[in-house]
């Protein structure tokens, strides 16, 4: 009870409070910068309901891979076998489909079985042989990217059937009649912001009540406002393209899935600790080596899935899909706040840290930077981040 | 009389919360085997390492003079470059590199940093020579055993010129013929005008070969003896070394102690790496319900390694024994299962096995037994919290919250929220390797007060420890071990510093 009373009486102050959280907010505030940023050189052309739409679209399977490779890097590994392993599923989904002529829901789920498959090998030699994730991925990128030619043969297949096609160009059709309006989007999305804002209400009523709610209310009610802002503003500009496209609800899904994961349950807390200091976690009887090889099978089918969202996409698999994908996937968890020792990392960060990546590329497009700039670029911003993230850690201390 | 080569002042030595030397004197005669002995932090290694440099001066108080003047080390080379060099007990030799590259390492015989092999193969068999050591110079370092190893390293030192060489155990993982062979080389060069400092826990060898002793305890020097001149005999050195008065306290114990709980019969471990290594003998001991047990024994006697590979075979290789928890044979070859069988360890070294430094108090604590707080997989957070803000308020943990991050916390504090994992896994054995270990008085107490409180409730509990007067405030039956065998069993009213001191000499002497 002692601790009830005395966070009641000290208020709590809004200047410590945000000097604690810097790092948290600092990057959404530098993605909305860099947005703000983009939105005036490219005049206005960022914002546009199918730009929007676009950058959903060009990013999800990053969004997908960062997901998994958060888990990966938090663990205390690094798996470089991405984007090789996305371009390989994507030839096999081709095969399967285009040649083989299969049912196209069965072929995806083949594809990620043997995503997961892929992973878990990998994961055997990183967790059992206790070899670096870095050869053995390193290794899975040759791999793959050769096996990836051979089954295509080293031409193109394509076009994919109009079922699998779906999974990257369709949307969630409208239920209403408003002409070019997506009335359902809005709804949802609207929805959606209900939702969030409900669990954080709840989740603050039970800090309340257990005298734990350091957040001062102005930064809490701010909060939910910029969430309520951001949700429904951005599903606003969806209605008003084709309306929330199917990628998008598989990527929120799975990052609602893996922020649940990471934070609410014992397999989230372990990977954590793991990262923190294997030897204890360990010696806790926690068995590191299952955790370490699942880890790895929950990476081989996100990239599996994400191989078939990009060549759902391109509505072709070709030999060159994925192709260094996996830099800007590591790219996105570390400018995310993880960090390379292990045990540290958000979800959400690696998102943010995806969509940094993802709308400078495509704000750098529009403005008609070429692609060797646009790469010097991103480069520097990776820099910068990390050092940002490092020099604050160390000031902080 | 001949002036010392070395003379160490009023040393003083002062970490955060504790006091590690006080006032020590050490004088070091020119050509003389000085030995330093005392228990396990007693300050012998903190002595050294304020000699050597590692602690620079002004990071203590007295004054360090060596050949007549007054020196201030500031780093390790500082003193190398005096001619005071320090062969640790964890060799610092390159196992991948040869004889040859090890001993010119940092000191090549090179112009303009391309190196003069000729010169260094040349020199390298002179030095060999020198310390007797008949191998090829270019063998690599890890094909040779850790004897030979340590030949290399005093040739390493011959040749930066070597005027005070310090030993820190050097027998501890030797055979008989390589430690005399080694004891005949310190007699050598001492013959050749070089001092040396022994440190060692083998008073039969300071017997051998000491010229004078200094015995340390408790951070200062209780006497200096000179082995030419007074009658000094093991016994005399012993008392010396463990003969302070018990201003420790301890909880009063009552003890109500139960049926046998737990049992371990013939029990065997080889080194992990090692296959050869056997480092654990035939090890068979019982602990009974409520009953506190106490093994004792010298760094290295393998009681953590018996420890660790009891508990779900967490070190070691080619491990047999048969372990009975409640008179049944019990599976304990992994961890998970040694847990489920009621076991616990609780480590010796908290910052590398046993806590998530990076993490908080509340993580740290459910860690061993996270399906306590959750439900289907599903961490119940204010579950959580509630068993967290229990074992801080129980154990007495200070710090700001439970939120607060381990590393920041104190030793004492350290160890209290690695004994709330454990206890939060709730099993029916704990075994407690140096469970005070780097804490303060103060806190001792409250952990010595911990460990009743858990053979109170019908716990066993196994406390290793190398601080003998702690074994026998606490508990109620030793073992003493060394050398991997368990060399005696007392029932602790009936044992004695001095009683377990002399099992663990004769053993050796055996």
């Amino acid at each position: 009870m002692s601790e009830v009373t005395a966070h009641s009486e000290a208020k709590p102050d809004l200047l410590r409070f945000i000097k604690a959280h810097i790092r948290d907010y600092a990057l959404l505030l530098s993605l909305l910068a860099i947005m703000v940023f983009f939105q005036f050189t490219t005049s206005g052309t960022l914002f546009m309901p199918v730009n929007m739409t676009n950058i959903i679209l060009q990013n999800s399977y990053i969004v997908i891979m960062a997901l998994g490779m958060l888990l990966v890097i938090v663990a205390g590994h690094i798996d470089l076998s991405v984007g090789s392993v996305s371009g390989f599923i994507g030839a096999v989904a081709a095969v399967m489909m285009v040649t083989w002529k299969l049912d196209p829901f069965l072929s995806v789920i083949a594809c990620l079985v043997v995503g997961a498959a892929i992973g878990g090998l990998q994961g055997y030699f990183v967790a059992y042989h206790k070899i670096p994730a870095f050869i053995v991925t390193l290794a899975g990128m040759l791999i793959f990217k050769g096996l990836a030619l051979t089954v295509l043969g080293g031409a193109s297949v394509g076009p994919f059937p109009r079922e699998f096609q779906l999974l990257s160009s369709g949307y969630i059709p409208d239920l209403f009649g408003v002409p070019s309006f997506n009335m359902l989007a809005l709804l949802i999305g609207a929805l959606v912001t209900a939702v969030i804002i409900y669990f954080n209400y709840r989740e603050r009523l039970n800090q309340q009540e257990h005298g734990l709610a350091e957040e001062p209310d102005i930064i809490f009610y701010g909060r939910n406002i910029l969430i309520a802002i951001a949700f429904i503003g951005f599903s606003f500009l969806m209605a008003r393209y084709k309306g929330l496209p199917n990628v998008l609800i598989v990527m929120f899904a799975l990052i609602a899935l893996f922020v649940f994961l990471t934070t609410n349950t014992t397999m989230g807390r372990r990977i954590y600790a793991m990262g923190g200091n294997e030897k204890a976690t360990k010696l806790s009887g926690i068995d590191t080596e299952k955790l370490t090889f699942l880890i790895f099978v929950i990476m081989g089918a996100l990239a599996a899935l994400a191989g078939l969202i990009f060549a759902a996409r391109l509505n072709v698999a070709t030999p060159k899909a994925g192709l260094g994908f996996e830099l800007d996937v590591i790219a996105a968890c570390f400018i995310g706040g993880a960090a390379t020792t292990g045990g540290v990392g958000k979800v959400i960060g690696a998102v943010i840290g995806a969509f940094i990546m993802g709308v400078m590329n495509n704000g750098m497009s529009i403005m008609g930077v070429g692609i060797d700039w646009q790469q010097v670029i991103k480069g520097a911003v990776l820099m910068l981040a990390v050092f940002l993230d490092v020099y604050y850690k160390n000031k902080a201390r | 009389m001949t002036q010392p080569i070395l003379e160490m002042r009023g040393i003083t030595k002062t970490f955060p919360g504790v006091k590690a030397l006080t006032d020590v004197n050490l004088a070091v005669m020119p050509a003389e085997i000085h030995a330093v002995v005392g228990e396990n932090g007693a300050g012998k290694s903190t002595l050294m390492k304020v000699l050597s440099g590692v602690y620079p001066h002004g990071s203590y108080d007295g004054e360090i003079r060596f050949e007549g003047a007054e020196r201030k080390f500031g780093t390790i080379s500082d003193s190398e470059t005096a001619g005071i060099i320090i062969i640790h007990q964890e060799l610092a030799l390159i196992p991948l590199l040869s004889i040859a590259e090890n001993i010119f390492l940092g000191h090549e015989t090179a112009r303009r940093g391309i190196i003069n092999w000729f010169e260094a193969f040349r020199r390298s068999v002179e030095l060999l020579r020198k310390v007797g050591l008949k191998e090829h110079p270019n063998t690599l370092i890890t094909n040779l055993g850790t004897g030979k190893q340590q030949l290399v390293e005093i040739a390493k030192a011959l040749n930066k010129k070597v005027k005070l060489l310090i030993l820190d155990e050097p027998t501890s993982s030797l055979n008989e013929t390589d430690s005399n062979a080694l004891l005949a080389l310190l007699q050598e060069l001492k013959a050749h005008g070089i001092s040396s400092i022994l440190i060692t826990h083998k008073l039969n060898e300071v017997m051998k070969v000491a010229d004078r002793i200094t015995i340390l305890r408790d951070g200062k020097t209780v006497d200096t003896l000179d082995t030419s001149t007074a009658k000094v005999s093991e016994d005399r050195i012993i008392k010396a070394m463990v003969g302070r008065e018990l201003t420790d306290r301890y909880p009063p114990r009552d003890a109500k102690i139960g049926e046998t709980i737990l049992e371990v019969k013939d029990w065997n471990v080889f080194h992990p790496l090692h296959a050869d290594r056997h480092l654990i003998r035939n090890v068979s001991f019982t602990v009974r319900k409520g009953e506190v047990v106490g093994i004792a024994g010298l760094m290295g006697s393998g009681r953590t390694e018996l420890a660790m590979s009891l508990f779900g075979r967490a070190y070691g290789q080619k491990i047999s024994g048969e372990v009975l928890i409640h008179g049944k044979k019990a599976d304990v070859s992994t961890i998970p299962k040694a847990m489920a069988a009621g076991l616990a360890y609780v480590t010796e070294d908290r910052k590398t096995y046993g806590l998530i430094l990076i993490d908080h108090i509340k993580h740290n604590v459910t860690l061993a037994n996270l399906d306590g707080v959750a439900r289907r997989g599903v961490i119940d957070d204010f579950q959580e919290l509630k068993v967290a803000n229990k074992y801080r308020r129980d154990l007495a943990i200070r710090s700001s919250g439970v939120y607060q991050t381990t590393v920041n916390l104190s030793g004492g504090n350290q160890q209290k929220v690695v004994l709330s994992k454990w206890l939060f896994a709730g099993p029916d054995i704990l075994i407690l390797d140096e469970p005070t270990r780097g804490i303060d008085v103060g806190a001792k107490y409250e952990i010595y007060a911990i460990i009743n409180g858990l053979a109170e409730q019908g716990k066993a509990v196994i406390v290793i420890s190398s601080e003998m007067p702690e074994l026998l405030g606490i508990s109620d039956r030793l073992y003493v071990m060394n050398e991997g065998r368990v060399v005696a069993e007392m029932p602790t009213p009936e044992a004695s510093q001095e009683k377990i001191m002399r099992a663990i000499m004769n053993s050796w002497e055996k």
